[in-house]
């Protein structure tokens, strides 16, 4: 793989850092007056999801990482492992349980999401910040209710369950963000 | 499309004039005069970790070019003119520094840089205070030596310790791969990862007595506890570098003994090597008054008065739409 030197540091580039990959999520020129020159990145470990600083001498240079965002489709679960496909190649890749766990509650099939492989394998699934997912469950919707505040709890087709307002009824279909994992509309 | 559109909003634009206005006014109202030394100059600034950037000057068609470089501050050209008898001076200009790049950095900067014959740091330190005071809302800025800022943020003192302590105090808070024999780089790195972060909770601390090793161009004098120190002040305003002040060094050939010091250390460090600025030393020669001066950023301030994030924000264009 090819080396970045500090100078070519930005937000989401992918570097090996003691062995896992890493993306750069803040980076910061930092100088005194009369002072070197060094770079301030704020890293997360891919494999791991921790967070922390490294700072590095003008002009280090850092691995570049065989990481890749591709777009695939949620397939099934077999059990054990999250399947996923390319779209274009029908390829399958199997995720499992440390990769899916913050898209868990939002995957539903034929859906798209991104998929994050290293070296060809899965190490993250990202869903779309926007999902739309049927409530399976909640108590009965109060007619005339929609001015008031109050919300209650509802579960949607994943299994995840979600706040929301106290007009919602069983089989509607409701616009999720993920980010947040709160209520946004109905779809 | 491309990114034709200013940085800077025209809100911004317009307090940057403002701001322009406002140092004129404050300068003439105190008799100080304006002065505009050239940007491009035959010599380079001579700190080892100040990157000029070189032009190239072609006398006429075809003729032989020569390397000029692009001020990194005023500070020499003006040194020149004090030593001319001059009388106290200021200069708003752009400066340029090759590399320096990011949320505060930006490659050509506006610095803002003045001179008072007669003044010593502490008062020079109150002239900066009555021009910012009123821009940052502050009346009083605390002043703080450069041991006990240590002492109050990493509890010890940097004159008591040696290398090694230095070193693993930085690891213990830094995570970096760095071999480095240098103190003043461990103090450094502890300034800007450490301290600074947490002077973002003071308004503004002017931190005074810098070790003797930073002097750079000022006066170098013993302290009450008998330790030699700088004349050296820097201004932090919510943890960012404001402006940096000496008591001038006036001694001509203590002048030329850190030219030669800052070239030997880029010598050492494979830095390239350029003309040191021997008209300064000359000056120097012929008596510069005892002075007080100090370079403060004015894309800074403005950031610091407008609270933008980046320093994009208080320019036409930054360097990436330049």
């Amino acid at each position: 793989m090819a080396n970045f030197s500090s100078n070519q540091f930005k937000n989401g580039m992918k570097v090996m850092i003691d062995g896992d990959p890493c993306s750069m999520v803040d980076v910061e020129f930092v100088k005194p007056g009369k002072g070197q020159a060094f770079t301030r990145v704020k890293l997360r470990n891919l494999m791991s999801g921790r967070i922390w600083e490294r700072t590095f001498k003008s002009g280090e240079s850092v691995e570049a990482a065989d990481v890749m965002d591709t777009t695939m489709e949620y397939s099934y679960y077999d059990g054990e492992l999250w399947y996923f496909m390319d779209p274009n190649t029908f390829e399958q890749v199997g995720a499992d349980e440390n990769a899916v766990s913050e898209a868990k509650p939002w995957l539903k099939e034929q859906d798209s999401v991104t998929v994050t492989l290293f070296n060809g394998n899965p190490i993250a699934v990202t869903p779309p910040n926007f999902v739309e997912l049927e409530v399976v469950e909640t108590d009965p919707g109060l007619k005339g209710d929609t001015a008031q505040g109050g919300s209650k709890p509802a579960t949607l087709a994943t299994g995840a369950v979600v706040r929301v307002p106290l007009f919602i009824n069983q089989g509607e279909v409701l616009k999720i963000d993920t980010r947040t994992g709160e209520y946004v509309s109905r779809a | 499309m491309s990114n034709w559109q200013p940085t800077a909003s025209m809100d911004a634009l317009r307090k940057r004039a403002e701001m322009f206005a406002y140092v004129r006014h404050f300068f003439a109202k105190r008799d100080v005069m304006e002065v505009d030394t050239p940007v491009m100059s035959h010599c380079a600034v001579s700190d080892p970790f100040i990157d000029s950037i070189e032009v190239q000057y072609h006398p006429a068609m075809g003729g032989e070019p020569s390397t000029l470089y692009l001020q990194t501050s005023p500070e020499y050209a003006m040194k020149r003119l004090l030593s001319a008898g001059s009388g106290a001076i200021y200069q708003m200009s752009k400066v340029f520094r090759n590399g320096e790049y990011g949320h505060r950095h930006n490659p050509e900067f506006t610095m803002l840089e003045w001179y008072q014959p007669g003044y010593d740091e502490q008062q020079l330190m109150d002239e900066v205070e009555a021009l910012v005071g009123p821009l940052l809302g502050v009346e009083q800025i605390e002043r703080v030596t450069y041991s006990d800022l240590f002492q109050r943020y990493l509890g010890f003192r940097p004159e008591l310790v040696d290398i090694r302590y230095l070193k693993n105090e930085a690891l213990n808070h830094i995570d970096i791969e760095l071999e480095d024999n240098d103190p003043d780089t461990w103090l450094n790195l502890l300034i800007t990862h450490v301290i600074e972060p947490q002077l973002k909770r003071l308004p503004a601390v002017f931190v005074t007595e810098y070790p003797a090793s930073q002097a750079a161009l000022a006066k170098v004098r013993v302290n009450a506890n008998g330790n030699k120190v700088a004349a050296r002040f820097e201004l932090f305003v919510n943890g960012i570098e404001l402006a940096n002040g000496y008591h001038e060094l006036t001694d001509f050939r203590e002048q030329q003994r850190r030219l030669d010091l800052d070239q030997s250390q880029r010598e050492k460090l494979g830095l390239p090597l350029r003309p040191l600025d021997q008209r300064l030393v000359d000056a120097l020669e012929h008596g510069m008054p005892d002075c007080a001066g100090v370079a403060l950023g004015i894309d800074r301030l403005l950031m610091l008065s407008n609270s933008a994030v980046s320093i994009a924000e208080v320019m036409p264009f930054d360097h990436t739409r330049a």
